[in-house]
């Protein structure tokens, strides 16, 4: 406006006709344009609220994915397991917030909003999962997690999901792509596990961990490039990751050689015993 | 479940979803040339003589949305209805240019700004998302915005033309526009990109103006304005 103004005089005539429309606030454009702005407001602030929530998301998993490292130093793995677990309940209340932000909507509309919270949900719970079970959690365990079950049955549209009257059921579906992405992410997670696991003596880990991340690896190569576009590029952490580990089994492989054979089994009794042996051989 | 079953699930589904995305790129082709097509069209009201054929160009323009309405009807059935966004993506751009191609058709005809609902029922599908198949309000202002670039166009061709009188109409409909823009909080998106370039559309009309008031061209249409 300001700039136009200061090219002269030869804009006076247009201002002032602008003037006039803007008084008269009946017209039709302008009532449809106060439509659109409620309409637009709306969704924008839907859009942030889910965006706060996702911010909400990734820091807890990130909190619980530290924690969850600690495993390896203490003695209790137990107690850090539950504390883990709790910690993913709250992430998960959160996401039913997501939900219930997304009722009778499109959740593609406001996918961005929250991808990055559910990716980290992802490479949380796999990790527990990968810490408890050894194995890698499917898409179908993590969703059957994300079921909330609602007292209030407000909303006549949604009781018809519900199975009993007055309570509802509210699902939260995490798509196929960030399940992968946060896969992906998890393979990150391993590598610092095994080789804090190598400083920590213990020596099955590592190769159990190399012989998991080779297999992920493996279904990201078969999946290529016809996944999301995230996933070509998260492909190549992955590989970084993976020959981190490798190269970490590479040493064990053959330095536990030169470690005596009465003293490797000490090694496999117990991780105390590797520290001492450690020491000796270097 | 071991990893490789997991992988080879989870491809599955990637492969399926290419595939609609496929058939869905296919779709949007056609309706593409389509728009194309109606836009050549369109652009004959630009030539001095194309202003007298305006009417007879609209009538031809509507036949055409009309295969545009049959395409977009294959277009629904290519995917599940309530994933209208996952999609979104790939129709998005062409249907701001049917918006366009409708708004310009409708200004055309009676020089007034198409609603939502006109360009809804113009293109066969619905206004709110609960219905169906729908514009988004997003899609709807970026269709608009764009036409108001083609109206300064026509606001200075109509002046080579002879047509003293429409560049007036023209100024007074875009600034009643851009005043309604004024009252959307935009965020920094496309939308907002778009909205920006408004603002030299309304300088472009202003100049023409400004050039035929100050030589007098516009006596009779400034008077009628004046009352």
């Amino acid at each position: 406006m300001k700039k136009r103004e200061g090219e002269g005089s030869s804009r006076k005539n247009g201002d002032a006709a602008r003037e006039q429309d803007t008084g008269s606030c009946s017209s039709p454009v302008v009532a449809a344009f106060k439509v659109f702005q409620q309409e637009l407001d709306t969704k924008h602030d839907k859009y942030e609220r889910l965006v706060k929530i996702s911010r909400d998301i990734t820091i807890e998993s990130k909190r619980t994915i530290f924690l969850l490292h600690r495993v390896a130093n203490v003695p209790n793995t137990e107690e850090v397991l539950k504390e883990a677990e709790l910690k993913l309940e709250g992430v998960r209340q959160k996401i039913g917030q997501v939900a219930e932000e997304l009722r009778g909507e499109d959740i593609h509309q406001f996918h961005r909003a929250f991808t990055p919270g559910i990716q980290e949900y992802v490479e949380a719970v796999s990790f527990l999962h990968y810490i408890r079970h050894r194995s890698l959690i499917s898409l179908e365990e993590i969703n059957a997690r994300l079921v909330y079950m609602r007292a209030e049955g407000g909303d006549p549209k949604a009781s018809a999901e519900g199975p009993a009257p007055g309570a509802q059921v509210l699902t939260f579906h995490v798509t196929p792509s960030d399940y992968l992405l946060g896969v992906a992410d998890l393979t990150g997670e391993l590598m610092r596990m095994c080789i804090s696991s190598v400083g920590n003596g213990d020596i099955d880990t590592p190769f159990q961990l190399s012989q998991f991340l080779r297999q992920i690896h493996d279904g990201f190569s078969y999946i290529g490039n016809t996944g999301p576009y995230e996933v070509s590029k998260k492909l190549h952490t992955l590989r970084q990751s993976l020959g981190k580990v490798e190269d970490a089994c590479y040493a064990l492989h053959v330095r536990g050689s030169e470690i005596p054979k009465h003293m490797l089994a000490d090694v496999f009794c117990s991780r105390t015993a590797l520290l001492d042996s450690d020491e000796g051989v270097a | 479940m071991s990893v490789t079953e997991m992988f080879s699930h989870i491809q599955g589904f990637l492969s399926a979803d290419q595939d609609i995305r496929e058939e869905i790129r296919k779709v949007v082709q056609g309706l593409e040339q389509t728009a194309r097509e109606i836009l050549t069209l369109l652009q004959s009201v630009h030539q001095p003589s194309g202003f007298k054929e305006i009417p007879s160009k609209c009538a031809k323009a509507r036949d055409l949305f009309c295969t545009v309405k049959t395409q977009i009807g294959d277009l629904k059935t290519k995917f599940p209805v309530e994933q209208y966004y996952r999609f979104h993506e790939h129709w998005r751009f062409v249907l701001q240019r049917l918006t366009f191609l409708a708004a310009f058709v409708v200004y055309l005809e009676s020089e007034n700004l198409v609603t939502r609902e006109e360009v809804a029922q113009i293109l066969g599908i619905e206004v709110v998302r609960e219905k169906g198949f729908h514009l988004d309000i997003e899609d709807y202002l970026a269709g608009v915005l764009i036409m108001a670039s083609e109206l300064s166009r026509l606001a200075v061709n109509s002046v080579t033309a002879g047509d003293y009188n429409r560049p007036l109409r023209i100024s007074n409909f875009i600034n009643e526009l851009d005043s309604g823009f004024r009252l959307l909080n935009l965020k920094n998106d496309p939308l907002r990109k778009r909205y920006d370039g408004l603002k030299y559309d309304v300088k472009k009309i202003e100049e023409v103006v400004y050039d035929l008031s100050i030589r007098g061209l516009a006596k009779e249409s400034e008077s009628s304005g004046d009352k």
